[in-house]
């Protein structure tokens, strides 16, 4: 499948109505899921036939489209290679799906909305219950904090890409119309 | 787009209520079961086998009147036997559960299933 096919497969899926603020609910736009996953596939071939986890999924964008990969079929419209849960991540004892995944794949709550630390909680989570790596956006203000855990805890980091996130103003406290910040696309390698 | 909650699923899926120290595996409660046709991957299946709680699998199956004749053991050398492969790919992936509740086996807490998402979410005296 081409970067394009997804994309445009990627701009049919709904967004946030209401978003949550203390959740920090921002979509992930449909031209960098698809970035994501389209490199994810072709460079690392961590989806098609994989067991792939989706944390804090939002609106499914990234699910969505691991999930038309792996079929390889933009077409049908009925996926049946999807399942949720809703649960609170914190809550969960990540030991429980220790490597029960080969992959994970997520765009994390930042951490900066009175929720300081939330994207490490996400990124320690992941990196138990995935087998093979972890994917994952974080702002590139924060990478060498990140580079520095990653180091304490084992696991290799790579920049995949720098990413320009283009935030449109979706709460009220947006003044401008939309902000661009840093973003860093990092792969987590666990083995 | 439809989304149901598959075996597979389930056979990871354990209760943290407070207290509780062994939340596994969920008894399920279906209202709605759906069996949906999918792609078979035989090296899937195989790959998927070692990570799942066995036993769990085919209490899950059985409660849903869908296990076929699955043994209470893993076969050895099921990697090879493809027609083994396959009654597992039907449990793991095919059946799914639309509507109905998972009930922790310590606390006898029931999670709704609703429109095929388990809602494994805690009240906050709960945690």
């Amino acid at each position: 499948m081409k970067l394009k096919e997804l994309e445009s497969c990627l701009q049919q899926v709904d967004t946030f109505e209401e978003p949550k603020i203390l959740l920090e609910q921002y979509p992930t736009s449909p031209h960098i899921a698809a970035c994501m996953l389209y490199t994810i596939h072709n460079t690392f071939d961590d989806i098609e036939g994989k067991l792939v986890a989706d944390l804090g999924c939002g609106c499914g964008v990234l699910s969505i489209g691991a999930a038309v990969l792996d079929a390889g079929n933009a077409e049908e419209f009925e996926i049946s290679n999807l399942d949720l849960i809703q649960c609170d991540l914190c809550s969960l004892e990540a030991e429980a799906y220790a490597k029960k995944f080969d992959t994970v794949i997520m765009n994390p709550p930042f951490g900066t909305k009175h929720n300081q630390g939330m994207d490490m909680k996400f990124l320690k989570a992941a990196l138990t219950m995935a087998n093979t790596a972890v994917y994952s956006l974080h702002k590139t203000s924060t990478r060498e904090h990140i580079q520095k855990k990653a180091n304490d805890w084992g696991v290799k980091m790579e920049v995949v890409a720098e990413l320009r996130y283009d935030l449109p103003a979706s709460y009220k406290f947006h003044k401008k119309k939309s902000v661009d910040i840093q973003v860093d696309f990092l792969r987590f390698s666990t083995d | 787009m439809f989304v149901n909650m598959k075996l597979l699923t389930h056979n990871m899926l354990t209760s943290h209520v407070k207290g509780v120290t062994k939340g596994y595996p969920l008894l399920i409660k279906a209202t709605e079961v759906k069996v949906n046709e999918v792609d078979f991957n035989p090296q899937f299946v195989s790959r998927m086998i070692p990570k799942l709680e066995w036993s769990a699998l085919v209490q899950a199956a059985d409660e849903l009147g869908h296990r076929q004749d699955l043994p209470v053991e893993l076969v050895p050398e099921y990697e090879k036997n493809e027609e083994f492969l396959k009654k597992v790919h039907r449990v793991l992936l095919e059946v799914e559960v639309i509507e109905g509740c998972l009930r922790c086996p310590e606390s006898g807490r029931e999670f709704p299933i609703s429109r095929g998402i388990p809602n494994m979410l805690l009240n906050d005296d709960e945690v």
